[in-house]
């Protein structure tokens, strides 16, 4: 069911992004040739993009290519969109994996922390920090943090990153531990606040009372009985996390000047080069759609009731 | 007391009940905070005017001066005064954010009772937010408002567009609730229109639900504006949003921190109001949602 649901769903994000283009006020040759282009430029890019044809004839032809797996050609860079996402899509995928790792022990740990100690000042405070995440600006704690450890104390690079094929693990890492922990900031607050919610739901049940009533030490209660259900809410939002997460690390990308996907975007928007745009922004939502069934999936290996007909 | 609430008629009921509302929202520690907070911002960008200076007046002798009495926030690299350009970023932010908390709350509840209502809409209704929602929300603005151009309201359509999918579910979640209820049925058999039934039943039974999520999408749009702002999609320089100041502030962070550093309180500030509020109400008026507060 959920992947015969995907496939409407991939239809109509490819017409939306399609569309995208035509979204430009006025004519879209013209817009992304600039405003000094010369009339034949401007001819040029029309036909180049086959924006000279009824628009549906467009819309049929983009679905052909995307069938095929083409997806677009970058006007600025002269390779295939794919090419360029490929080229780029390591720096991302580290930045978001190594965000995920600092993020899921601390973000759900926080929450379960919180939501035993309720109503202490354990929880006052680690709520106050979760709030503080959700509502400071990332790309502001980026800079403020560059400005702190790297141009004060000197501790991490500033800006760039090292591949792990290059430098081996130590400076890859120490190339996104900084932009990798900023971004995860946002995203612990999230999950530490939606953890703690739903361990306050499951301790309040009586399957936990009947576990301290009959002597199950406290432990083996919170872990066992009391971790396990918290989850099942917890898994469900890890695809938002996730979306969070690619999302915030196309702004953090900017601050740290890391060559990932967000800064191909950017510069695609920057220069026009909307074809650039579109193909990556198809990229994106083809992944999520595919990591929103596998995160389906997991729920279902969670929670053993859930079962997708 | 039971023989008074019998004897009341519904809109004292509903009087009573939205009194009882305000009453523990006037006793829940963080709406009160966050109502604090975004009051005195709301203030403040009412009051930008009074400081008497021109938000986009450049002054070549007073660049890169430190805050001081003159200049509270100093002044950045065209002698702009800080203090003035943050409290005129206040009435951009919080206007962005609240014609965006609007615009996504009418079309996502639209959106939501009519997918519970007409049954045939729903999953067609539903594929399309499902769609909106494939790509992070946050690139799907920066692609729209790169389309629709660097203005004040292609920023607020790219950031409502985003936002109204989860609103749409929201509301749809709760009127699906809702309308099995008997008194729906009893509205359907005496002849209430479906009109009637998704305006006048559906909507306002999901209202608590839409207002938290509101509130939540006003402290996310705010946050999602600076970003746009400093990537370059946002309302266009010299506009002084708190996102452009603190993006042409940047490349003067080490000698001139403070141009960077005062709009970030300001976007901080303004979200963490906003959470604090969304909070509150969620505790109060969704109790699906409680967490003891």
């Amino acid at each position: 069911m959920r992947l015969s649901q995907a496939v409407p769903v991939l239809l109509i994000f490819s017409v939306m992004v399609f569309m995208l283009m035509h979204l430009l006020p006025g004519d879209p040759a013209l817009a992304i040739a600039g405003p000094d282009a010369s009339p034949e430029a401007v001819q040029k890019i029309r036909e180049q993009l086959g924006l000279d044809r009824p628009l549906i004839v467009q819309l049929l032809e983009w679905f052909s290519h995307l069938a095929v797996g083409n997806f677009g050609e970058s006007l600025t860079l002269k390779q295939s969109v794919i090419s360029a996402v490929g080229e780029r899509l390591p720096v991302t995928l580290s930045l978001s994996f190594v965000s995920l790792v600092v993020t899921l022990p601390i973000g759900i740990g926080l929450g379960v922390v919180a939501a035993y100690w309720r109503n202490s000042w354990i929880d006052a405070w680690v709520m106050v920090l979760a709030l503080l995440g959700v509502s400071l600006p990332g790309f502001w704690v980026g800079i403020l943090s560059v400005l702190y450890f790297s141009v004060q104390l000197g501790w991490f690079p500033p800006s760039g990153y090292v591949p792990l094929t290059e430098g081996g693990v130590g400076p890859w890492l120490a190339s996104l531990i900084q932009p990798a922990v900023v971004l995860a900031l946002f995203q612990i607050g999230f999950l530490a606040r939606i953890t703690r919610s739903a361990m306050l739901d499951v301790l309040d049940q009586d399957f936990i009372r009947t576990a301290r009533a009959k002597g199950v030490d406290e432990w083996t209660t919170i872990s066992k009985h009391a971790f396990r259900n918290t989850l099942i809410p917890v898994v469900t939002v890890l695809g938002i996390t996730l979306s969070l997460l690619v999302g915030g690390s196309v702004v953090i990308e900017q601050v740290f000047a890391l060559p990932g996907i967000g800064r191909l975007i950017v510069q695609g928007i920057l220069n026009r080069d909307y074809p650039l745009v579109q193909g990556t922004m198809l990229l994106f939502g083809f992944a999520f759609v595919v990591i929103n069934i596998l995160v389906d999936i997991i729920y279902t290996i969670v929670d053993p009731r859930v079962r997708y007909g | 007391m039971a023989e008074a609430t019998i004897l009341a008629s519904g809109e004292a009921i509903a009087a009573r009940r939205r009194f009882r509302v305000l009453r523990k929202l006037l006793h829940h520690r963080s709406f009160m905070a966050g109502f604090i907070i975004v009051a005195v911002m709301v203030i403040a960008a009412l009051c930008a005017p009074l400081t008497g200076i021109d938000p986009n007046q450049m002054r070549v002798r007073l660049r890169f001066r430190p805050p001081s009495e003159v200049n509270w926030f100093g002044t950045d690299q065209f002698g702009r005064d800080l203090f003035t350009r943050t409290l005129y970023g206040a009435q951009l932010s919080l206007w962005i954010g609240l014609a965006v908390a609007v615009l996504s709350g009418v079309v996502g509840a639209a959106i939501g009772v009519l997918s519970a209502q007409f049954r045939r809409l729903d999953s067609l209704l539903m594929r399309i937010m499902d769609a909106l929602m494939a790509a992070p929300a946050i690139l799907l603005a920066i692609g729209l408002g790169a389309a629709l151009g660097p203005q004040t309201h292609s920023v607020i359509i790219a950031l409502a567009v985003a936002y109204i999918p989860r609103t749409a579910r929201i509301v749809r979640a709760s009127a699906l609730v809702t309308r099995e209820l008997e008194f729906i049925e009893a509205a359907r058999v005496s002849g209430a229109s479906s009109m009637r039934i998704m305006f006048k039943h559906l909507l306002p039974n999901a209202s608590g639900p839409l207002l938290v999520q509101s509130t939540f999408v006003f402290a996310f749009a705010i946050l999602a504006e600076a970003a746009l702002s400093f990537i370059g999609i946002g309302p266009p320089p010299p506009a002084p949003s708190w996102g452009n100041i603190i993006a042409e502030g940047r490349q003067f962070a080490v000698q001139s921190w403070w141009i960077m550093l005062f709009p970030g309180f300001a976007i901080s500030l303004a979200a963490l109001g906003m959470n604090l509020l969304g909070d509150g109400l969620r505790d109060v008026l969704d109790p699906r949602l409680k967490v003891e507060s």
